[in-house]
């Protein structure tokens, strides 16, 4: 049997062995690049913006010589939305790409199954786009062994808190509402996230009528709807990210006339519009930046800069994951390490004005180890509407660009 | 006022799954092929009609007719490039060819379900309706675009029964279904039978497809459950029976509207797959099941 490729000769065969070890005996030179794995769900709206916009910071970052000398490298995985998949891409970018640091997934059953990955690889890593609370609660539970996850995006209980300091000022004061209904799909980030909402809602003055968890594979919406308005609510709170359009389309086409306020992911794409005939009008979504809208000097270029390289706005896991490659850029360079523990130690002292705010995380002894920090002055997140085909930030009012408008079959009770 | 709501809703959910089981069971009535590429075509013709409108900008009748079209093309696509190879492979045993085609077919709807995902990201897109606005009937607010859903539906479906009971072709398709030698003896060419099913096939598929698409919306996730409830639906009604299809679609959409309404939309499809199970027991064969 014949095992040596036909034009091989030994000499040259002797050559290549001895070229292959003199390189894997070089000492990790200054000049090897960062590598970063992002692993993220490539065809789904909110996840395709994930590598889009790593890429794109590794790019700017590169363009300007990179991080003392080195190149940041970004390897991309498509975890088709699936936990197991991610675990996979997460342990072959670990053991074989040898990555430093992953930035992975917007969907919080996927982070929680990377992250004890994390812990076992010892390789830190950070979520763009995940919300559950159990993220960061793990971490403060037991930090020696979940410090490598950081939690790049508000917690639900943060995000909640986002959409009820929003809800007090737009539907309260400004629209005289007095009652919501909660419609949330049933996953692991909605659980705290209702919790949440059923907790600040009736503080700020709309009171819970009914609470509604529906199946994310739900494709009928019209039962949900009809049990809503039997309520009669001034508003419908949701929390929706698996699904969007569908229930967008179906309010709009049943004319179903009570608004929608609350988180909607898939709403801080930019093709929503598209996707939705443009149903989305009127929808009011929270979001950490948008279009146009300048949260800090960056936003607004990178989010121009964006639309011009992939033809779209990004998602809101866009942002953070562009601001999130920024920042450990930034600690690497403050650790002077890609070692892990100084990575990580590095990571807990970030401080770093990004797209969406300040970026800090919190610490050790705060219940929400390793999530960036909720609050004026740091994230404090906004509110944006669906007008005319545009995604348009109403709230706060410092960066507002217009009213709150809503479609003809809306009625406004309360006002 | 909740009774008249779940009259309403159930019957256009209803008419909807009759017109997507249709096609399938006319298929294997004919055929003998159990087609699980069914939801990825009625997908694709969704994602052709939307894609027609929002990327192309055609008007609503043009997106919606080349959603129908690109279902027929994925319809003989089926054919020539999956089924008909395995039912003409001399190298696979002619017991063994229903679970090639089945496997075939399956495979297929994967490769189309990938390659929309790919194409157009895997979140839901929705047809523009032919017909925007509501009604109020009897107090119940309906979409005007729900009533259309149910006309279009039945109107093919008659359109069909026309087509089989009326014409010779479609006599020729009826006798195929009952006995495909009688046929060939009759000096029939089972060839062009079944060219003519996987035409009406695509037709119905395509259809299907742009009014699911008008009235829920649809995503390459739902290619495997629109699969899925064609075959229950099928299976209750009696592989192989139009008719049996028709009432097993109404008493699955009326079972699922509901449990939506009465207990919750979160296990609506729970009751018809249990119904599924007791009918296997106590009538293998489905309601109207020959075989």
């Amino acid at each position: 049997m014949k095992t040596m490729p036909p034009n091989w000769s030994v000499p040259a065969l002797l050559c290549a062995t001895a070229l292959g070890l003199l390189t894997s005996l070089t000492p990790a030179l200054a000049a090897d690049p960062i590598k970063i794995g992002v692993i993220a769900e490539a065809q789904a709206i909110a996840g395709a913006s994930i590598p889009q916009a790593a890429q794109m910071a590794a790019d700017e970052i590169n363009a300007k010589g990179g991080v003392d000398g080195r190149k940041i490298e970004v390897i991309t995985y498509d975890n088709h939305s699936s936990s197991a998949d991610s675990v996979r891409a997460f342990q072959r970018a670990v053991n074989e790409d040898k990555v430093n640091i992953v930035i992975a997934s917007y969907i919080s059953e996927v982070v929680l199954a990377l992250e004890p990955w994390a812990s076992r690889l010892k390789t830190p890593f950070v979520t763009p786009g995940a919300a559950s609370n159990e993220i960061s609660k793990s971490v403060h539970a037991d930090y020696e062994k979940n410090k490598y996850t950081f939690h790049g995006y508000l917690t639900s209980a943060a995000l909640a808190q986002s959409v009820c300091d929003a809800a007090k000022e737009l539907l309260v004061d400004q629209k005289h509402m007095k009652s919501a209904v909660i419609m949330s799909e049933d996953a692991a980030w909605t659980k705290p996230l209702d919790v949440g909402y059923e907790e600040c809602l009736p503080k700020i003055g709309l009171k819970v009528l009914d609470h509604i968890r529906f199946s994310p594979d739900t494709t009928d919406f019209t039962p949900i709807f009809n049990k809503i308005e039997a309520a009669k609510p001034d508003v419908i709170i949701t929390g929706i990210s698996h699904v969007g359009v569908q229930p967008t389309v179906q309010w709009k086409n049943q004319q179903v006339p009570i608004p929608m306020f609350g988180i909607s992911s898939q709403a801080t794409n930019s093709t929503f519009g598209k996707d939705t005939n443009d149903a989305a009008n009127g929808v009011l979504y929270q979001g950490v930046s948008g279009p146009g809208v300048a949260v800090t000097p960056k936003s607004v270029p990178f989010a121009d800069g964006f639309k011009a390289k992939f033809g779209n706005y990004p998602s809101y896991a866009g942002y953070t994951a562009y601001d999130e490659v920024y920042y450990i850029a930034d600690a690497v360079k403050r650790g002077g390490s890609t070692d892990a523990d100084k990575l990580i130690e590095a990571l807990e002292k970030t401080d770093w004005e990004g797209t969406i705010g300040r970026v800090q995380f919190y610490g050790k002894d705060d219940p929400f180890t390793h999530s960036i920090k909720y609050g004026p002055g740091l994230i404090t997140g906004l509110m944006l509407q669906w007008q005319d085909g545009q995604q348009v930030a109403v709230w706060p009012k410092n960066v507002a660009k217009s009213e709150m408008k809503f479609p003809s079959f809306i009625k406004l009770t309360s006002n | 006022m909740l009774a008249l709501q779940i009259l309403i809703d159930g019957f256009a959910v209803s008419a909807l799954y009759a017109l997507g089981a249709m096609g399938f069971t006319l298929i294997f009535g004919v055929s003998g092929v159990l087609n699980l590429s069914h939801g990825a075509i009625m997908v694709l013709a969704a994602v052709a009609a939307w894609a027609a409108a929002s990327v192309l900008h055609t008007d609503t009748y043009t997106g919606a007719l080349i959603g129908v079209a690109v279902a027929l093309i994925a319809s003989f696509a089926t054919y020539f490039a999956v089924v008909q190879p395995i039912q003409q492979s001399k190298r696979i045993p002619n017991e063994e060819k229903e679970i090639f085609v089945l496997t075939g077919t399956l495979l297929w709807g994967i490769m189309i379900q990938e390659l929309i995902a790919y194409f157009f990201t895997n979140n839901a897109k929705t047809v523009l309706p032919i017909i925007e606005g509501v009604v109020n009937i009897l107090g119940v607010r309906t979409p005007k675009n729900e009533i259309f859903t149910a006309v279009v539906c039945w109107v093919v479906i008659g359109a069909l029964w026309l087509l089989v009971n009326r014409t010779r072709t479609g006599k020729a398709v009826l006798a195929a279904s009952m006995n495909p030698r009688g046929v060939t003896l009759l000096g029939l060419e089972l060839n062009s039978i079944y060219l003519v099913v996987w035409a009406i096939y695509g037709v119905l598929a395509g259809i299907a497809g742009v009014l699911l698409g008008m009235f829920l919306g649809v995503s390459s996730y739902s290619v495997g459950p629109l699969t899925a409830s064609a075959f229950s639906i099928v299976v209750l009604g009696g592989l192989g029976s139009v008719s049996g299809s028709l009432i097993a679609a109404f008493v699955v959409g009326y079972l699922e509207t509901v449990t939506a309404y009465l207990i919750s939309p979160a296990y609506r499809t729970i009751p018809a797959l249990l119904l599924l199970v007791a009918v296997m027991y106590v009538r293998p064969q489905g309601l109207l099941g020959r075989r």
